[in-house]
């Protein structure tokens, strides 16, 4: 099925945040951010802001009812800066002008004072400092320390991975329209409405069933709204609540780049032992996260770096400590993968390296060390495992050994350019890593017509979880989807949501849907039981028609529902769902906290034009675990741009903060994302299909997160292509592998 | 004003969406119809940094505009694909596909991509697109030679009123411009970027249709080009073709189709970014640059056109009025050599041109420029004089190098740092000579 939200897409027709038309009277806002990273706020003057023409209001701290507080898991994190600013972009004040040109002119005409100090980006500096967001957290298993004592080969080293710009392209924003008895309804590009409204709720002061937060579709998200749209909503709704004027706000890129949090860089040391056969004995690695300047969701971030941090391989002894830095940048946050691939880059770069010191590849290492079902996780989880059976399918139906062969030949003919192969096997865990939050609910109406709407929690963000929406619904009431209406995300009719993240939102929210549905589609059979004299049991609908004992009858749906009516019985029901057997105990770090795994295998080839730097991505061929997919054209794009993403991060998406903490890459021209030209020429996909009892909707895992990691096995590629023209290259483990990481690493102690 | 905050905020036309405000994204993207002779020709904008003031006896096609009751074969191809997800960037692709379908390109898969290498999807990874530009060239295979427009509003590209534009276009007068005000806009690509707060509030005077400025003509060896002629004129003209055989592959590298149809090549003169391809094109060329200031006029070389940097040897109220240069010959070389971070539409790390008049084996002539390693767009006076008169070498090619660098002052930033910088125009010259020379021993230049 397709998405169902194409039609509208394709013609400019699907509404967004700035699309929807405003009120007469609305107000637009702007925040002025802090000019500096790091200080204390010894004057600021509005004067010349406020004497501006069309300006209405400025709002600082002073001006909240409630808290001055929107922290999601620590309160450390003001709406606005009071006496201290604590990165560069920090919000101060808030203007609400008649247009939007105003409110961003009288920004510029704000004067601050600040008294500078420190500032710190370098998160091994915070942690030397002892400025950490959270007490360090460390997951073991086995004896590592003693594991050593019987490893042959023994390696240390360190990796790091920049941050990541989310770059959405819709930006940030939010539309509050205040009503009656100090209510707000406030339209949010959020992928977490109930964030937006608890956070509203108490910076206003206000009972939250006052705040109704309103989501139709977000133009991207990629975690990058999951925590950090609630600031501008928030803003847009302490301003309509005091002025009694909807306000408005879409930020601007250069505003979103400068002021919002991008994936956590980390910088890693790792220690790692194999015995003689390859087999990874031991491993010990330590996390230094860059928090950014609060907490955010960044100890969620951590704790998932942890649960990944051996990727797809049984390592029998693991030590691994996560330090989560407070740093003066924007907070980091959520961003697809969720700490996850910065977690696996790290084994990836310690095996890279014994197989580089070895001189053998790594993929020989990799395979000898996959899971396999029965082996234990450093947090107590059971795998359950097709670790093996993607790198098996992917061997065969690839044929590595030609593409082995024919690299070799290519590298060994060409001067000028170098191919590198790599392979990257993925395991990733699927539900939040918090218990509590695997939990999800589905308004579903049948309407005397036979049409059907349904509410979830879920935001659509271009996953195509709607249409998964309709799927289940249109397969347990067995009618066609153009019956069933998605509606918006909306806090008044499903309350208390999850955010859509953590790959779960298909799963949390279409088993809602499937409970609402079947307690429905139970009371009407009984109705048609009733009418045709038989058992519920022996009643079925197929195709829109009612069947009894197989037979059909004369009875369609739409006569059903009507007959439902005037039994009185009830045509709509709010399902919950909570995902079963999910625990984790924090003060042993030891538990089941996922539903299942993912698992696949990517194999990628790569070029580089050794005189320039420069290279192409020529294939990446993957074979993806999905159990059984229920929409193969969504879950395929959901692979492919999640590889892509994945590609970006680990290759010319650069973030640069100077020492002041100031955003270098600062817009589009200076931070590039993958474009039409840079993506691999050829994605090869192969469904490893699986018929497994698993807790996904309909046996369709989770295709959400997992494939930003397959990105990975670019870098490695790239590695290994450097490596095929200057074996001595002294190249470290630092992602992104820019152009010019690749030029240096080519020449690297060669004379230029 | 843009014409983007124009048909979103104005016309309230908001099919059209705002990405980035400056042209890296393509989400705005709109068609520009130009009437010549009884035809209308369309090209694709980022409406973002076009003025209003461009628009002026125009068509503009928004998304909006291309709607028919059922989807078009470039909305449906997408929709069968799942080229779609998000959907934001969606229209922008749209209409930029829908005008690609309106131009006599052949359908290829390159050209198809060329026509949407502005767009930029964060869902996707494209691959979708492509398999949906597939499709769509498949369709266009059946126009056979037909005229497009025709073909497309036969086959329900575009709806039938575009049969009409033609004669609405006529109807349209001119305006009497006000050349009083002293700030030019031409293409605007930059200037909207740059001085986006500011700009929309200013009395400008739109030079960019000024007939006077525009015409590519060569007369015996030497080109005359109009100044606001833009970079898509400028890569579609006989002249350029004929003499500069790897033209497509160096205009590929300039930015991107949309923005290369506004962009004029002498903003890029005037906007005096040390890293400006055309200007380190034209440097290497020796390109001299007719300026003007009513009626007096006076004419200056790009070599001698940069004082530091962001200033020029121009005063305000001068417009440059045509560029000048000798076009190469079949004993010339010429080559062209560009590193960024991302291969298309991005800024360069450091970019260079050479060109060498030969005869034989000897460098009669040698010209060389650099950008990126200084404050001003850098042409490479002391390796240019050295190279001349010398036979060609490896020897010859390091004495450049070493030479080169000593001309150079690089600065760490985004782009690079020094060490990567240097480093990297050393490989971009080897690259020159690799390229123009492939006689030589490819592995030796390499490891020089």
């Amino acid at each position: 099925m397709k998405n169902i939200d194409s039609f509208t897409h394709t013609r400019g027709e699907s509404v967004y945040l700035d699309d929807i038309p405003v009120l007469v009277g609305s107000l637009y806002g702007a925040v002025y951010g802090s000019p500096l990273a790091h200080g204390k706020i010894t004057k600021l003057d509005l004067s010349e802001a406020l004497a501006l023409e069309g300006v209405v209001r400025i709002f600082t701290y002073q001006d909240i009812p409630g808290k001055n507080q929107i922290g999601g898991i620590i309160p450390d994190e003001p709406l606005m800066a009071e006496d201290e600013v604590h990165f560069n972009g920090m919000p101060v004040a808030f203007v609400v002008a008649s247009t939007k040109e105003i409110a961003d002119a009288a920004v510029k005409k704000i004067n601050i004072e600040i008294d500078p100090l420190p500032i710190v980006t370098d998160p091994r500096l915070a942690k030397k400092n002892g400025s950490l967001i959270v007490p360090p957290r460390t997951f073991k298993l086995g004896d590592s320390e003693n594991a050593f004592a019987s490893c042959k080969h023994i390696y240390e080293g360190i990796a790091e991975t920049n941050g990541q710009e989310h770059l959405y392209i819709e930006t940030q924003g939010a539309y509050a329209i205040p009503s009656e008895n100090n209510s707000i309804k406030v339209y949010s590009s959020t992928q977490g409405p109930t964030a937006v409204q608890r956070h509203m709720a108490d910076v206003l002061a206000i009972p939250m069933h006052r705040i109704e937060v309103d989501v139709t579709r977000l133009g991207g998200g990629f975690g990058g709204k999951e925590d950090q749209a609630t600031s501008w909503a928030v803003f847009c709704g302490l301003a309509a609540f005091l002025l009694k004027k909807p306000v408005k706000y879409s930020l601007n890129r250069m505003e979103d780049m400068r002021m919002t949090g991008k994936r956590n860089p980390y910088t890693s040391d790792y220690k790692i032992g194999l015995d003689e056969n390859l087999k990874i004995k031991a491993y010990e690695v330590s996390f230094y996260q860059n928090a950014g300047a609060s907490a955010d969701l960044s100890p969620a971030v951590l704790e998932r770096t942890l649960f990944h941090s051996t990727n797809s391989y049984f390592v029998p002894n693991v030590t691994a400590t996560a330090y989560s830095c407070r740093t003066n940048l924007p907070p980091n946050t959520a961003f697809r993968g969720f700490g996850g691939p910065q977690g696996m880059f790290v084994i990836e770069s310690a095996i890279a390296k014994v197989a580089e010191s070895l001189g053998i590849d790594a993929s020989v290492i990799q395979e000898k060390n996959l899971l396999v079902t029965g082996d234990e996780f450093s947090y107590g989880q059971i795998a359950e495992s097709e670790a093996g059976a993607c790198w098996n399918k992917a061997s065969a139906i690839f044929d590595i050994e030609t593409l082995r062969k024919e690299i070799t030949a290519f590298n060994s003919k060409n001067d000028l350019f170098k191919k590198g192969l790599s392979f990257m096997p993925i395991c990733f865990g699927i539900s939040f890593t918090k218990t509590p939050m695997n939990q999800a609910r589905a308004l579903v109406h049948v309407y005397t017509d036979g049409s059907v709407n349904i509410s979830t929690g879920a935001v659509e963000m271009g996953q195509g979880v709607n249409t998964k929406m309709v799927q289940v619904a249109a397969t347990i009431f067995s009618i066609s989807p153009d019956q069933i209406k998605i509606s918006t995300t909306n806090t008044f009719r499903v309350a208390n949501t999850s955010p859509s993240a953590a790959s779960a939102t298909a799963d949390l929210n279409g088993k809602a849907v499937q409970i609402a549905c079947n307690n429905i589609l139970q009371r009407l059979k009984e109705v048609a039981a009733t009418k045709f004299n038989c058992s519920a049991d022996d009643i079925k609908i197929e195709n829109e028609k009612v069947f009894v004992n197989n037979q059909s009858s004369e009875m369609t749906w739409k006569d059903l529902i009507g007959e439902g009516y005037l039994k009185r019985i009830s045509l709509s029901e709010h399902g919950h769902y909570a995902t079963p057997g999910l625990h984790f105990d924090q003060s042993k770090e030891k538990g089941h906290p996922f539903a299942y795994h993912v698992y696949g295998t990517a194999i990628t080839t790569v070029t580089i034009d050794c005189v320039r730097g420069i290279y192409e991505i020529d294939s990446v061929k993957i074979v993806n675990d999905f159990g059984t997919s229920m929409n193969t054209i969504i879950d395929r794009g959901q692979i492919e741009g999640g590889l892509v993403q994945g590609i970006g991060w680990m290759t010319m998406e650069e973030i640069v903060y100077d020492a002041e903490g100031r955003l270098r890459s600062n817009a589009l021209s200076t931070y590039k994302v993958p474009d039409i030209y840079s993506v691999p020429k050829t994605i090869d996909l192969e469904f490893l299909n699986t018929q497994n009892d698993n807790l996904a909707i309909f046996k369709s895992k989770a295709v959400g997160e997992p494939p930003l990691m397959y990105g990975i096995g670019t870098y490695f590629a790239l590695r290994n292509a450097i490596k095929a023209f200057n074996p001595n290259s002294g190249i470290g483990y630092s992602a992104p592998m820019t152009p010019e990481k690749v030029l240096l690493g080519l020449y690297h102690s060669k004379n230029v | 004003m843009t014409l983007l905050d124009f048909v979103r905020y104005q016309k309230h036309l908001v099919g059209t969406k705002i990405g980035c405000r400056e042209g890296d994204c393509g989400a705005c993207t709109i068609l520009v119809g130009e009437s010549c002779d009884d035809k209308v020709n369309y090209h694709s904008v980022t409406s973002c940094l076009m003025p209003i003031g461009n628009a002026h006896g125009k068509h503009i096609v928004t998304i909006e505009g291309i709607n028919g009751t059922n989807l078009n074969i470039v909305q449906q191809s997408f929709v069968d694909q799942g080229a779609t997800q998000c959907g934001f960037c969606t229209p922008g692709f749209i209409v930029a596909l829908t005008g690609y379908c309106l131009n006599d390109h052949l359908p290829t898969r390159e050209n198809a991509i060329d026509a949407m290498n502005g767009n930029i999807c964060r869902c996707t990874g494209y691959k979708s697109i492509e398999k949906a530009a597939t499709s769509i060239n498949e369709n266009l295979k059946l126009r056979n030679g037909q005229d497009p427009l025709t073909f497309a509003i036969a086959n329900n590209i575009v709806p039938d009123y575009f049969k009409t534009i033609p004669g609405r276009l006529k109807e349209i007068k001119s305006i009497n411009k006000d050349s009083e005000k002293i700030k030019k806009v031409a293409g605007g690509t930059d200037l909207y970027v740059q001085q986006h707060d500011t700009i929309v509030h200013e009395e400008l005077d739109f030079i960019l249709d000024n007939s006077l400025l525009k015409g590519i003509t060569q007369i015996n060896n030497s080109c005359e080009m109009g100044a606001s002629t833009t970079v898509s004129e400028m890569a579609h003209s006989p002249v350029f073709i004929k003499h500069f055989p790897a033209l497509k592959n160096i205009i590929k590298l300039v930015s991107s189709t949309p923005i290369r149809n506004m962009a004029t090549v002498a903003g890029n003169f005037t906007n005096a970014s040390p890293i400006g391809d055309l200007t380190i094109f034209f440097l290497a060329l020796n390109a001299q640059l007719k300026l003007i200031n009513g009626d007096e006029s006076r004419v200056v070389a790009l070599r001698d056109f940069y004082k530091g940097y962001k200033q020029l040897d121009k005063k305000p109220e001068e417009i440059i009025e045509k560029i000048v240069f000798e076009l190469p010959d079949a004993n010339d070389k010429f080559n062209f050599e560009k590193v960024c971070k991302r291969t298309h539409l991005d800024i360069a790390s450091v970019n260079t041109a050479i060109l060498l008049k030969m005869n034989g084996d000897e460098i009669m002539e040698g010209s060389i420029s650099a950008g990126g390693v200084g404050p001003v767009p850098k042409y490479l006076s002391a390796a240019s004089e050295y190279i001349s008169g010398k036979k060609i070498s490896i020897a010859l090619i390091k004495e450049i190098i070493e030479i080169a660098q000593t001309e150079i002052s690089p600065i760490s930033d985004a782009r690079g740092t020094e060490a990567y910088k240097r480093l990297l125009l050393s490989q971009l010259i080897k690259a020159h000579f690799i390229c123009l020379f492939p006689e030589l021993d490819n592995k030796k230049i390499l490891f020089i």
